[in-house]
């Protein structure tokens, strides 16, 4: 399952754990990523709050936490390459999270309504 | 302008054994040494041990090397800088034969007052010519640049609030045409940022100011005219719902230029301002730095101001004197630990004086008809989204025609290629394509006739020949830099 | 018309035309009119060159000039080689904006990188800014950037030892963007390494540790152990050091330090009353992306030239824009053109002859003084550059006039009977001797 947030990120749900990355759309509207500012392992996550921030050449934005939990895993990749985000937003998630409270997922959206979000902004 | 690069860096350029100083002889012999046990040696572990690398070059060879680097940059004496908000007008000399005057750059901060009357004085004479201009009781010169300014004026406004044991005003109200560096310096003096919308016509919408007003309120932060160049009519009404809410009015002056001889920001209902010296008053940009950021409070105000402050007093000859207050409770702390750069405000006093009354009265409406004659030049061919008459500056939303797939960011790379540099681009944000032009009184009718030409000609190249104006720039010192390899993986220091 | 304004009578007319107005005002009919400046400012009229000259000469007449300048407290009489001036005021460099439009910047941008590389060579330290105004302020910004890096610490340590210049800022900084300072307690003139290990102990939300070197009093202290003390607890440790000084001392990198900062007015800025200066701020890689302002790095142009461009920057101005934790938008450009140049001249043989001198003629008045009698060292075992604290039983206000009557600023009065003295390559034997007939004629 994979479910999206208005600030364009995403969350693949796998079991109890969630892979948090950015959407495609959000990798496009950027350009070239340069820098992914990603938090430790252990920090906790809180819903709508930001965990980090995303970089390219000619902006910059805060990743905002689509569900709350503890970070298990970042993404280490994207320290020696950020472009990867680029190459592939949804397989290059960012962190890894052990989500602390599944009926947030509830109020994301879906595939379908985060296509037509999109579409509308 | 040389539009071949010149590219050398000093420390290609350096020969072991060559030396570029002589330093003076301190006529103490190399064998003295102190009486026994008088002075302690600096133990080996507090010394450095790192060898270091600094170029080893004769005075020519250093002279040449920066003149031939300066001939790669485009200043307000290259040709003409229509970069908006940022008022790049011609930099008075006389001005920096001021500034550089031996018996004021010896002279040490720490110097006994009595001994430094004259900087004192310069000091003070300029606070009030800025008073007597932004109809303010007392300005501090002390923030070194506008960012700094904005800093020291929330932080009065908080210390004022502080004072009155009103702590839980802790927003900042600003337009969401305002200047980037607004939030941010409300963010360090720990406000937090509430956006109030434009209307279509581009000022700010009372209705929706009116509801945000509430005792959480500290002040609401405006320029004024705002960055579209605009006239913020509602002035005295939305200063008057402010005060009625218990919040302050703070000015940010980087707009100040079309205002001076129209109006003041103390008569408009500003309770605390800033004044950028390096736009208004014609200090040099130098590059970006350095710059001076004087903050100005109305009467009531003045005991929230930073120290030291400087203060008129009589003499015991019954003359006039002045002298450093360094200390009080009730304002706000040191922003700086002198009174700032002392040498950008004796070139702004030269420039006050230089125009006089007169010469200042006529600032304003000066840059104003340039700005708008530009605008009524150009708005067959560029896109005018907001229509009517504008202040110094205004904005263009790119091109009228959209269907040439030219962008703003590649009219403003054209534009250097003529020998212009670019105006303002991307913003403000209110509007996809801006290009932010501010021509500035000193700017002749010849050089804005040839550039609104030049701009018309981008325009036709758009429509005719667009790869021309898609591919610029073609005719400057270094093209298309790669700015994706610089932040990816960024090289900030040489190595060999 | 004013020689500032290039406008013809005939001219404005024709501009009036094209804006379909048929005076000036029109053009601020939008300016409500009870808001219209009703009178010319109250201003002194017009004036020549001539008359303002004349009007700064008077000012120039009230200051007492300045021969030998024994003061420092942060900010010293060095040599500024006339190159400098010269260079710094070519108006390429001088009436520039930031370089926003590389392409016709490549000389800010260029000199930029040679003052990076230079600072960063001489902190021991991979990353420099060039944005700073003053040491103060960079050390407020150093304080706010160790914040930042810890998370949710708000706690930042500082040495007692400090200038209470740059520590006065540091707290206005720190009051209002929510940090809490402590001081770490000094002894006999110096850091007490005790007192920081106490409070690294008592604390778990130190984001920062601040120390200075040489610090306020000239002492040069002895860091050994700080870095890992202050990492064993996550924090960062800023160094403030005057940045001369670390030509000849050991390095903020050799420390361990993950931040240095302070003024770099030291490498041959004049003094100016204080000001423009320049704020020097360097960090270690890892700190790269928390730094604030302008950072230039080299590329290459669309045909494979080398050349330099502002980076990093796309952080600074779109995000966090309610959570800044630095308000900073430009760089201290011609000021860094100014230190470039002034190393550029006199290299690392200059930089540490002129420490050398300094030293020695700091040897030698302190020496003197001792000899006139009714003096010490405030801190006699403390070793020192080229500034010291001395005590005296001899009436320092008596002193410090006296000898300006002479042209010598032998100082800065620290207390009731404590003098700051400093001493550079610009003062001589005979400025010494003088200013020590004039102390002994008060013994």
């Amino acid at each position: 399952m994979i479910k999206y947030s208005e600030t364009h990120e995403y969350v693949r749900v796998e079991g109890e754990f969630g892979f948090i990355g950015v959407s495609d759309y959000a990798q496009k509207q950027l350009g070239n990523v340069v820098y992914v500012d990603m938090p430790e392992v252990g920090d906790e996550l809180e819903a709508g709050e930001d965990f980090g921030a995303i970089e390219s050449v000619k902006a910059a934005s805060d990743l905002i936490a689509p569900v709350s939990g503890e970070v298990v895993e970042i993404n280490e990749a994207l320290e020696e390459n950020p472009r990867l985000v680029n190459a592939d937003a949804m397989a290059n998630w960012i962190v890894k999270v052990k989500i602390a409270d599944p009926e947030q997922l509830s109020e994301l959206m879906d595939e379908e309504q985060y296509a037509a979000f999109c579409a509308s902004h | 302008m040389n539009r071949e690069l010149y590219g050398k860096l000093v420390f290609e350029l350096s020969r072991q054994g060559r030396r570029g100083y002589r330093l003076p002889d301190n006529h103490i012999p190399d064998n003295f040494t102190p009486a026994d046990d008088t002075v302690p040696e600096i133990p080996d572990n507090l010394l450095r041990r790192d060898a270091l690398t600094l170029p080893e070059c004769d005075e020519l060879t250093v002279v040449r090397h920066y003149n031939n680097m300066s001939t790669n940059n485009f200043g307000v004496d290259t040709g003409f800088y229509p970069l908006g908000s940022c008022t790049m007008k011609y930099n008075p000399k006389i001005n920096e034969e001021m500034a550089t005057h031996r018996a004021f750059t010896r002279t040490h901060p720490a110097a006994p007052q009595q001994d430094v009357q004259g900087n004192l004085k310069l000091y003070h004479t300029l606070q009030t010519y800025l008073s007597e201009i932004g109809g303010m009781a007392e300005f501090t010169l002390n923030p070194f640049a506008g960012a700094h300014g904005e800093l020291t004026g929330l932080m009065v406004i908080r210390a004022y609030h502080d004072s009155r044991n009103d702590r839980q005003r802790r927003k900042v109200i600003v337009p969401d045409s305002a200047h980037g560096t607004n939030p941010a310096s409300a963010a360090v003096a720990g406000l937090e940022v509430v956006e109030v919308k434009s209307r279509p016509d581009g000022t700010v919408d009372v209705d929706d100011l009116r509801p945000l007003l509430d005792e959480t309120v500290a002040a609401v932060m405006m320029t004024n005219p705002n960055t579209l160049g605009l006239f913020e009519r509602n002035i005295p009404e939305i200063a008057r719902l402010a005060h009625e809410a218990g919040a302050l009015m703070y000015y940010d002056g980087a707009n100040l230029n079309p205002m001076l001889g129209i109006a003041r920001p103390g008569d408009m209902g500003f309770d605390v301002m800033h004044i950028n010296l390096h736009k208004t008053f014609s200090t040099p940009h130098g590059g970006g730095g350095p710059g001076s950021g004087p903050v100005g409070v109305r009467a009531g105000l003045e005991q929230f101001l930073p120290l030291p402050r400087v203060e008129k007093i009589e003499a015991p000859d019954g003359g006039e004197a002045y002298r450093l207050v360094t200390e009080s409770t009730e304002a706000l702390g040191a922003v700086s630990a002198t009174l700032g750069n002392f040498a950008v405000q004796a070139r702004a006093l030269a420039y006050i004086l230089s125009l006089g009354s007169e010469g200042l009265m006529q600032v304003g409406p000066l840059a104003t008809l340039n700005a708008n004659y530009i605008k009524e030049s150009l708005k067959d061919d560029y896109l005018l989204p907001i229509e009517g008459v504008c202040k110094h500056e205004f904005v263009f939303d790119g091109l009228r025609d959209k269907s040439t797939g030219v962008t703003t960011l590649n009219i403003a790379k054209r534009l250097l290629d003529h020998g212009y540099h670019a105006p303002t681009i991307y913003f403000p944000l209110l509007f996809h394509e801006s290009l932010m032009i501010e021509p500035t009184e000193t700017e002749s009718k010849e050089t804005l006739d040839s550039f609104i030409e030049v701009m018309h000609d981008i325009a036709r190249e758009a429509r005719e020949t667009p790869d021309v104006v898609l591919t610029a720039p073609h005719n400057t010192p270094i093209a298309h830099p790669d700015d994706t390899a610089a932040a990816l993986n960024p090289v900030t220091t040489f190595t060999l | 018309m004013h020689r500032y304004f290039p406008h013809t009578a005939g001219e404005i007319e024709q501009m009036l035309a094209r804006c379909g107005v048929s005076k000036i005002a029109d053009l601020y009919s939008d300016v409500p009119p009870q808001l219209m400046l009703a009178e010319p400012y109250r201003l002194p009229a017009e004036m020549s060159e001539t008359e303002v000259r004349e009007f700064f000469d008077t000012l120039a007449d009230m200051n007492r000039p300045l021969k030998a300048c024994f003061a420092g407290g942060g900010f010293y009489d060095h040599y500024t080689p006339a190159v400098a001036s010269s260079i710094a005021s070519r108006s390429e460099f001088l009436t520039a904006y930031t370089p926003y439009q590389p392409e016709i910047s490549q000389g800010t941008l260029q000199y930029i990188f040679e003052y990076q590389t230079m600072m960063s060579r001489l902190t021991g330290l991979e990353i420099s800014n060039a944005s700073m105004y003053d040491g103060a302020t960079a050390t407020a910004e150093a304080m706010m950037m160790a914040v930042a890096a810890g998370r949710k610490k708000r706690r930042v340590l500082v040495s007692a030892t400090i200038n209470p210049a740059v520590r006065a800022v540091v707290d206005t900084y720190a009051r209002f963007h929510g940090v809490e300072i402590e001081t770490v307690k000094e002894t006999d003139g110096v850091t007490d390494l005790t007192d920081l290990a106490r409070l690294l102990d008592a604390h778990n939300d130190v984001a920062g540790v601040i120390m200075p070197q040489p610090n306020f009093y000239g002492i040069v202290e002895n860091l050994d152990g700080v870095a890992d003390m202050v990492h064993a607890k996550k924090a960062l440790l800023i160094m403030n050091c005057v940045a001369a000084d670390l030509a000849t001392l050991r390095t903020p990198g050799e420390w361990g330090a993950d931040i240095a900062c302070g003024d770099a007015q030291s490498l041959g800025i004049p003094l100016s009353y204080g000001g423009p200066y320049l704020g020097y701020l360097c960090a270690t890689k890892a700190l790269m992306r928390k730094m604030p302002g302008r950072i230039v790095g080299a590329t290459t142009d669309g045909e494979g030239r080398r050349c330099f461009v502002l980076t990093l920057q796309a952080r600074e101005q779109h995000i966090r824009r309610e959570k800044a934790t630095s308000n900073i938008c430009s760089n201290q450009g011609l000021m860094t053109l100014f230190v470039a140049v002034c190393m550029s001249l006199l290299g690392t043989a200059g930089l540490r002859e002129a420490a050398y001198r300094g030293h020695q003629t700091a040897c030698y008045l302190l020496d003197s003084l001792l000899k006139a009698g009714r003096c010490r060292l405030r801190f006699p075992d403390k070793p020192f550059l080229n500034e010291f604290l001395l005590e005296t039983e001899v009436d320092v206000d008596m002193l410090i006039s006296r000898c300006m009557e002479q042209g010598i600023l032998p100082g800065i009065k620290l207390g009731e009977n404590l003098l700051l003295m400093a001493a550079t390559e610009m003062q001589t034997r005979e400025d010494v001797d003088r200013l020590t007939a004039i102390y002994k004629s008060l013994c």
